[in-house]
């Protein structure tokens, strides 16, 4: 963080800089692949419309259907990645599972992101008794595993998916809190921001010129991590029974659901894995990691001569 | 950070799943005592004369005001009560699993720390060559396969079609390897980063540079002047690691039908055994702060240069 002050002179501090996120191929192609599975998500059930729940058991676990009619001259919905072991289109569940995923996801991502920036930034501002009793609590927050918030948060809401996003969500805040509490600390502090102030410029224009600039992309990158990490619970709390109740279609549930069947169906086993770790990898490499290096220079830079 | 604020993050800890753990009870969804009744004799074995007799047993009736200072003090007693379902001590029941699960997160922990920092050790040296690409290659794809997905893959390849080792099960030593691997994994992918990382960032400082010119061979210089350097991000990571093997340990536990904490914990939630759920959480919690106290004692006798 103290790159940051530094990168802070003076005579730079007038220019009005927009946040600046740089997009080298690894990250291109990463948000590349997250676009095509929320386009996915979005449009598929409008181009191939079916229903994820509707069973023709006759075709179980059978591959794709190439034609809308069935032999017996009844209209049927096709279903262009076949059928699971019920009967129900693989294509549509797949289609609603990652829709529930990523707008559950995303919601907690969001409610975070924001919940633990204005708290960071309180906690920077206030300094003292507030950002004692915040940095108490998200501390605390961090000694327990977020698997195992998210499950108690689900025993005491009626609801999975409003549970799941909530837990996700006390779960995911403290990271950016953390980040929000360490950048306004250091940019609160500078010279930039003082003259902003007392050139009488209010709160939100602070936050707007001074600490998004500075925040954006470290925050871009706790984003796109948070939402993996919360991916990767629905799934796996799904895939122990424990997340989003059947038959309501989940990655991870699909999953186990499908595993007794894999030597005879080993593609409708394949396709919510391969979405699964699809989605996974491309929001990997969106976020591109490059937070956990710092902690490795930072221990460095005392030996430096 | 220092010992008292652990100590009040230790306290902070304990309210929080004390306070989960009382809005829990107070929020089960239907009727617990049903559920509870269910749980103990079987969905068959199930009549309003069994729940009437789990509700008596348990007084389930009283929930007054104070109900809540007197479930923080019986916590604070380390008074955990009773399992809701077996009737057991709830310390009993953890004092049981913990030890099967303590032995698998440390032989998964074993493995890793045998994997991962050696091999980003000798990826940081030679920075940029082909084992370092390729480490950054292999290390990404496993980061991004969730550890329920890697369990899914080792069981199917190697229990299920090479048939070399049990899918399930506990006893055996080879009981052990699969799901030690499988949490392994994914702990060595981050170790060998930051190894890596560490390592790289030693091989360009000045020191580094002045140790090779004064003549020390490779090996004197890292023994003298890396190891130190590079065991200080570890450790500390250690400390994180813990949280990443809990909850491993939750999720690799139920796939392989391992009787750990994590199992213990899943089939609480599902029966809503919350004096089990609160006693786990508890000793997961508790033992994280614990770990990081001893981490962060480790960390300043590694680098003793003061905290800033």
């Amino acid at each position: 963080m103290n790159q940051v002050v530094e990168g802070l002179a003076p005579q730079r501090v007038e220019a009005v800089r927009r946040p600046r996120l740089d997009w080298p191929l690894r990250r291109v192609i990463g948000a590349a692949m997250v676009a095509s599975l929320v386009l996915l998500a979005l449009l598929g059930n409008l181009v191939i419309p079916g229903d994820p729940l509707e069973q023709h058991l006759y075709r179980a676990l059978q591959g794709a259907d190439a034609v809308g009619v069935s032999d017996a001259g009844e209209v049927i919905t096709s279903a262009p990645l076949g059928y699971d072991h019920l009967g129900r289109s693989l294509y549509h569940r797949l289609v609603a599972a990652l829709g529930l995923s990523l707008s559950i996801a995303a919601g907690a991502v969001i409610l975070a992101a924001f919940s633990g920036i204005s708290l960071g930034l309180l906690a920077a501002g206030r300094g003292g008794w507030a950002e004692r009793l915040l940095s108490l609590v998200a501390d605390s927050l961090l000694a327990l595993p977020g698997l195992l918030l998210v499950l108690m948060v689900s025993v005491i809401l009626p609801s999975t998916p409003l549970a799941l996003w909530l837990g996700l969500s006390l779960v995911l805040w403290v990271e950016f809190f953390r980040l929000a509490r360490a950048t306004g600390r250091s940019v609160l502090a500078s010279p930039g921001v003082e003259a902003s102030r007392l050139l009488g410029f209010g709160a939100w224009y602070r936050f707007r010129h001074h600490l998004w600039p500075e925040m954006a992309p470290v925050m871009m990158t706790a984003m796109a991590f948070g939402m993996a990490n919360a991916l990767m619970a629905i799934a796996a709390l799904g895939f122990v029974h424990v997340g989003i109740p059947e038959p309501t279609p989940e990655l991870g549930t699909m999953m186990v659901e499908l595993l007794p069947y894999w030597r005879e169906a080993p593609f409708a086993l394949l396709t919510p894995v391969l979405v699964t770790f699809l989605l996974l990898l491309g929001l990997l490499l969106m976020s591109g990691s490059k937070a956990r290096t710092s902690t490795a220079a930072d221990t460095l830079e005392g030996a430096r001569p | 950070m220092n010992l008292p604020s652990r100590l009040l993050q230790l306290l902070m800890v304990v309210l929080m799943v004390g306070g989960a753990s009382y809005l829990m009870m107070q929020s089960l969804p239907g009727d617990a005592a049903w559920r509870i009744a269910a749980g103990r004799y079987g969905y068959d074995a199930l009549d309003a004369a069994a729940a009437a007799s789990v509700r008596a047993e348990l007084g389930l009736e009283a929930q007054g005001g104070l109900h809540f200072l007197y479930w923080l003090g019986d916590i604070l007693r380390l008074e955990l009560g009773t399992s809701l379902i077996s009737g057991e001590s709830v310390w009993v029941e953890i004092r049981h699993q913990l030890g099967n699960s303590l032995s698998l997160a440390g032989a998964a922990l074993g493995i890793s720390l045998l994997i991962g920092p050696p091999l980003g050790l000798l990826a940081g040296l030679r920075a940029g060559g082909w084992l370092d690409r390729s480490l950054l290659a292999v290390c990404s794809l496993l980061r991004a396969t969730p550890q329920f997905l890697l369990a899914l893959v080792l069981i199917l390849l190697i229990s299920v079609e090479m048939g070399l080792l049990p899918a399930a099960g506990h006893g055996e030593p080879q009981h052990f390897i699969l799901p030690a691997m499988t949490l392994a994994l994914g702990l060595a992918a981050v170790s060998a980063r930051l190894a890596r990382d560490a390592m790289a960032a030693v091989t360009q400082t000045a020191f580094h540079d002045f140790a090779r010119w004064k003549g020390l061979s490779n090996a004197q210089t890292f023994w003298r002047h890396g190891l130190r350097h590079v065991a200080l991000p570890l450790v500390t990571y250690l400390g994180l690691q813990f949280v990443t093997l809990v909850e491993g340990v939750v999720v690799i536990e139920s796939i392989f039908g391992w009787p750990g904490i994590g199992h213990a914990l899943v089939h609480a939630i599902f029966s809503r055994d919350v004096p089990m759920v609160q006693g786990t959480a508890l000793v997961l919690g508790v033992g994280f702060v614990l770990i990081n106290l001893l981490v962060d004692l480790l960390g300043r006798q590694l680098d003793p240069r003061g905290v800033k």
